[in-house]
């Protein structure tokens, strides 16, 4: 199914009482990030989008795609899929090679031209990842930050759902502003469950968890974008320390 | 005497799949619906799924298949595990089998067949997984947060290819994201009253050599009865 963009009606927290945020919509191209500690309610939220729910959840939220209240079918059928999910615990694990793989997988999903499709993730995988991907590097053979690359690469041209997750992916060795711009490039609609105050910092806005409601929404401010600024140069230059001593050099 | 309707559930597929998780996941939605559920978990030597159903508060029995196939045990026992159901009042039933005869499948024409597979598998897996995959009504792919969405997507057509006919929900057996689609599948569908009568999808295979009947020794003379030798080509 596609969609510009989803509203989400508030509902109830955990006490039943009704969460600060009533209303809120959310467009192709927009990042915001979901804060909160853990058992605050983030991943309620993101089930909540993903079932498109209508009052029928414990939180009794209600989901609209274009101002609109979703057809029956969507809402019920698993292979319209809403959320396309990005999170740490993710790994490859099929015994092929890089390229092999992503032309199988454009095949059995009749992409049009398997083979472009699949060098096209790769270079835009290299462009997130200090160490290259080739055509033939064995799956398995990534690195963390490597297939954390690939996954956002292919994520970002090949996912059907209008909406990317993305949970915790702080500890992998990639450019996470890159990482954000390649999504937010290919028009999607981009939530990021995290306590990375960089990925945190990235969205336009941050919806503040609280309690299992949405208890506030913060858009980014001047000086938060200084922050960020300056916590991307760090980023980038760990990166850059870790590339070379990788490579043996000293420092 | 209770009298009403049970529907019953057969779900199969290899161990470790997240059988007992998606079903555990299941029984808490029927739970909140008001749905009265039964589990009977049939397995070889030991198991304690059992246990785990009966700590979710709903009627659990078990039974092990000791020496025998436990899909033909199942298929052996199915009438009184029905009536056994239908003493604890049950509106759905559901048999979780052991999952380890990839040659048999214990599901029969009336009863709703479910087989849970694990995309941690290799995406070739359900190739191998036989009768059970390709005779079941609901396949339900599990452990999708643990691997790339495209290895999903392409484990998702390679059960597609092998059966054509049957829903794919795919539901995390740790959370309960997606279960919710399992129990539509199961709401849509209903199972023939009474099993007395009701036919397996697929025939089970002969079991009668003498190791069957308890030979130990290795070796053509000490074998009788259906003895299927090897042919090697070279
Ligand atoms: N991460 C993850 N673990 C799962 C999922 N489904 C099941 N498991 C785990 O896999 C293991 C085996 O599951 P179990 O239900 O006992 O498998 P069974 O032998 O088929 O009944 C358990 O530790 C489950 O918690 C899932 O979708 N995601
Ligand atoms: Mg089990
Ligand atoms: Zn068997």
């Amino acid at each position: 199914m596609s969609f510009e963009s989803i509203t989400i009606f508030g509902g109830v927290d955990k006490d039943g009482k009704d969460e600060s945020i009533r209303e809120l919509t959310i467009g192709r191209g927009e990042i915001y990030s979901v804060i909160g500690f853990t058992g605050s309610g983030k991943s309620r939220l993101i089930r909540d989008i993903e079932q498109l729910a209508q009052g029928d959840t414990v939180t009794k939220r209600r989901i609209l795609t274009d101002g609109k209240i979703p057809e029956y079918k969507y809402r019920r059928a698993p292979e319209f899929k809403i959320v396309a999910h990005l999170t740490q615990n993710m790994n490859y694990i099929t015994d092929l090679k890089c390229g092999e793989f992503l032309r199988l997988r454009a095949e059995c999903r009749k992409i049009p031209a398997a083979a472009k499709n699949a060098e096209r993730i790769i270079m835009t995988a290299n462009g997130l990842c200090g160490e290259p991907i080739s055509d033939e590097t064995p799956l398995t053979a990534l690195s963390g930050g490597q297939s954390r690359a690939l996954m956002i690469a292919d994520t970002a041209i090949n996912a059907d759902a209008p909406i990317i997750l993305i949970d915790e992916i702080e500890n992998a060795g990639i450019d996470k502003k890159a990482a954000m711009e390649t999504l937010v490039g290919n028009e999607k609609i981009v939530l990021v469950v995290t306590h990375d105050p960089l990925l945190a910092l990235s969205g336009k806005r941050r919806i503040v968890m609280r309690n299992g409601g949405m208890a506030g929404l913060l858009g980014t401010t001047e000086r938060e974008r200084d922050v960020f600024d300056r916590l991307r140069e760090l980023n980038a230059y760990s990166l850059e320390i870790q590339r070379r001593l990788r490579a043996g050099e000293t420092l | 005497m209770p009298n009403k309707k049970q529907k019953i559930v057969i779900v199969g597929g290899p161990p470790a799949a997240g059988k007992t998780a998606v079903i555990s996941q299941l029984i808490g939605l029927l739970k909140d619906g008001g749905v009265v559920a039964a589990v009977c978990k049939i397995d070889c030597l030991k198991t304690r799924d059992d246990e785990i159903y009966r700590a979710l508060g709903v009627a659990a029995a078990a039974g092990l298949s000791k020496d025998i196939c436990p899909d033909h045990f199942l298929a052996v026992n199915l009438e009184e595990i029905a009536l056994w159901g239908e003493r604890r009042n049950a509106d759905i039933l559901i048999i979780e089998t052991a999952g380890l005869c990839h040659r048999c499948a214990p599901a029969t024409k009336n009863t709703i067949a479910v087989c849970v597979l694990d995309c941690v598998q290799s995406i070739r897996v359900p190739d191998k997984v036989g009768p059970v995959l390709t005779n079941c009504d609901i396949a339900v792919i599990t452990k999708g947060d643990m691997v790339s969405q495209a290895e999903t997507e392409v484990f998702w057509q390679s059960v597609r290819l092998l059966n054509q006919n049957a829903e794919i929900v795919e539901v995390n057996g740790a959370t309960g994201a997606g279960a919710q689609y399992l129990k539509i599948a199961i709401d849509a569908r209903q199972s023939a009253a009474g099993v007395v009568g009701d036919e397996l999808r697929h025939d089970m295979p002969s079991a009668i050599c003498s190791y069957c009947v308890g030979e130990r020794r290795i070796g053509n003379i000490f074998q009788q009865g259906v003895v299927t030798k090897m042919e090697f080509s070279e």
